[in-house]
């Protein structure tokens, strides 16, 4: 557990945050601007802010109300920054075992070198490492280091679409362990594949922070993230791979069809489904293309200065997000306790919307 | 070439070593606090480092001789303390050579400095490594080129000061007559032409050798901050 209490004034801006972030991944998500880097670089201790307060496993790094702050590099808080800054001097099997050789400490990099499939990298320099190839070197230096927390600014943001889908998955995998991890983005699309805690933050404080689920499926959260990023995540579990080219899925409200998924059978995985995707019906529809029909029931609605609408569905513990229109509300007479129908289109699903649970 | 004129080749080698040798460590040092540090005063240890390349070097020769001289505030000390003595003998050549190429040394070291991005050094600091082994193991390897660009240029300087030397330990053969005290008395006796002339030879190969070896080294601190160098 990483908890974070910090004011800090740059000029005009303050900062004024403070959050906690459990086991798995945090996301600290908010528009350039709003104060998230800062945030990171002050749990690394790169930034001494005014007023604060940074505990790592209840061990406390700073506090500036008794004085205390331990310098950097006694912090035990590993950074992967969005340029890789691997050393340039060094190979790649030096730049990994860096982190150990500073501290004394034998570090066996055997398992996360094959977790991150840099095995073939180690004798090169990192000028000869395509950008993803340096992040996922990266990634393995800070894993190396035997950090108790992990902070992550933006860590695919200098990437193109393609790497970036090459390297979620390595990250998702990290969630699985015990140490917590603070990921700066502001993209939507990887805020929902990764997060399992969301802190929202914007103009240097906190607008909404909680569990994943919870907050992407929070109509208030949406002028934030943006209404045609605005969607929720839902767990489904992988049931069969027909035979036609779809997937079928099990989730809370029932099957999900979806175009072949490339995960095992029994694996489970995070669907995104965008709210502006999400057709809503009072009764079971009938005689439709649309394959994925799932049933829940109304638990806010909320109506904003445009003529839409977004509307939070209870699939039995787990909320979908659908985007409608205000004229469309009144007429189906939405409004929290009404049972209603979502209809998701299979195709409606990128492939990059679906990340491992 | 005649004994004289060996003598005053080796002694000039001698005299740059040492020089060179010494200064080195203060010279990182300083280099590096020009070039991160920030303090108050930061600007004034800049205008003292790059004094000697600005002042004539015979008022740097006759300030030194005021505070290093027998009688001088730190000479009387260094004489009583440790017994040594700088002026009119050949350590005190060192110390007028050192200073007169300080600046030199510092600006190359300072430059390799400022060329590593700072980010590197915050990402070891995030590994767990204290400033002082970022340094050793992060900023140092990065900057060696440019340390030794900075000790050449530094040698250079120091093999040909005259100035500040002859002011300070005086053109005693054999004692403190460095190659350009030599030349100058060469050139003050009668048939001394052709031994000035040898000397100047030698001079003219050491500053062109010293400004080769600078430039190669310059060319591959770029290229190691930058990641393509094999070094």
């Amino acid at each position: 557990m990483l908890e974070v209490a910090l004011r800090h004034r740059f000029g005009a801006f303050t900062l004024d945050a403070s959050f906690s972030a459990p086991a798995g991944v945090t996301v600290l998500f908010g528009r350039s601007g709003s104060g998230k880097t800062s945030v990171v670089n002050a749990v690394a201790g790169l930034l001494r802010p005014d007023a604060g307060r940074i505990a790592v496993d209840g061990r406390l790094v700073l506090d500036t109300a008794q004085g205390l702050d331990v310098p950097v590099h006694r912090r035990g808080i590993g950074y992967v920054f969005q340029e890789a800054r691997l050393f340039p001097h060094m190979t790649v099997a030096q730049n990994l075992r860096y982190g150990g050789w500073v501290r004394r400490r034998r570090v066996d990099p055997g398992a996360v070198v094959e977790m991150l499939g840099i095995g073939p990298l180690l004798e090169r320099r990192p000028a000869a490492l395509s950008g993803g190839e340096r992040q996922r070197v990266a990634i393995g230096r800070a894993l190396l280091a035997e950090p108790k927390a992990l902070l992550m600014d933006e860590p695919l943001a200098a990437l193109d679409e393609a790497r970036k889908a090459d390297i979620l998955p390595y990250i998702e995998r990290l969630r699985d362990a015990a140490m917590p991890i603070l990921y700066v983005t502001h993209s939507v699309t990887e805020m929902a594949r990764l997060a399992t805690t969301v802190v929202v933050l914007e103009g240097g404080r906190v607008l909404r922070a909680g569990p994943a689920g919870d907050v992407l499926s929070d109509p208030q959260a949406v002028p934030v993230m943006g209404l045609r990023e605005a969607g929720a995540v839902i767990a489904a579990r992988v049931a069969a791979h027909e035979a036609d080219g779809l997937t079928r899925l099990d989730s809370v409200a029932g099957p999900l069809w979806l175009p072949r998924v490339e995960a095992a059978v029994g694996a489970v995985l995070r669907v995104r489904i965008a709210a502006q995707d999400v057709i809503l019906s009072r009764s079971r529809p009938e005689g439709l293309s649309a394959l994925n029909v799932l049933g829940g029931v109304v638990s806010a609605v909320r109506t904003g200065e445009g003529p839409g609408a977004l509307v939070r569905i209870d699939l039995g513990g787990e909320f979908l997000l659908a985007r409608v229109t205000r004229r469309s509300a009144a007429a189906l007479g939405l409004e929290a306790g009404v049972s209603v129908h979502a209809v998701v289109k299979s195709v409606a699903v990128a492939q990059g919307d679906i990340g491992f649970g | 070439m005649g004994e004289a004129e060996w003598q005053a080749v080796r002694l000039s080698v001698l005299v740059a070593f040492w020089a060179t040798v010494l200064s080195l460590p203060l010279g990182i040092w300083v280099a590096h606090l020009l070039a991160r540090g920030r303090f108050y005063g930061r600007g004034l240890l800049n205008g003292v480092v790059h004094l000697p390349l600005i002042l004539p070097p015979v008022v740097t020769g006759y300030l030194l001789l005021l505070a290093f001289g027998r009688k001088g505030p730190v000479g009387a000390l260094l004489d009583q303390w440790f017994g040594v003595v700088l002026a009119f003998r050949w350590t005190g050549a060192v110390l007028a050579a050192a200073v007169m190429a300080f600046p030199l040394m510092v600006r190359a070291i300072r430059l390799a400095i400022e060329a590593v991005d700072p980010k590197l050094e915050q990402a070891a600091a995030t590994l767990g490594a204290s400033r002082l082994i970022v340094f050793v193991t992060v900023t140092l390897p990065l900057i060696l080129p440019g340390i030794i660009a900075g000790a050449v240029l530094a040698f250079a300087k120091a093999m040909g000061e005259f100035g500040a030397t002859i002011t300070f330990v005086a053109n005693i053969p054999g004692q403190t007559q460095t190659l350009p005290s030599a030349i100058y008395a060469f050139l003050q006796v009668p048939d001394g032409e052709g031994a000035a002339l040898r000397l100047v030879l030698v001079s003219v190969a050491v500053a062109m050798g010293a400004l080769a070896i600078s430039e190669v080294l310059a060319r591959r601190v770029q290229a190691r901050v930058a990641g393509r160098g094999d070094a």
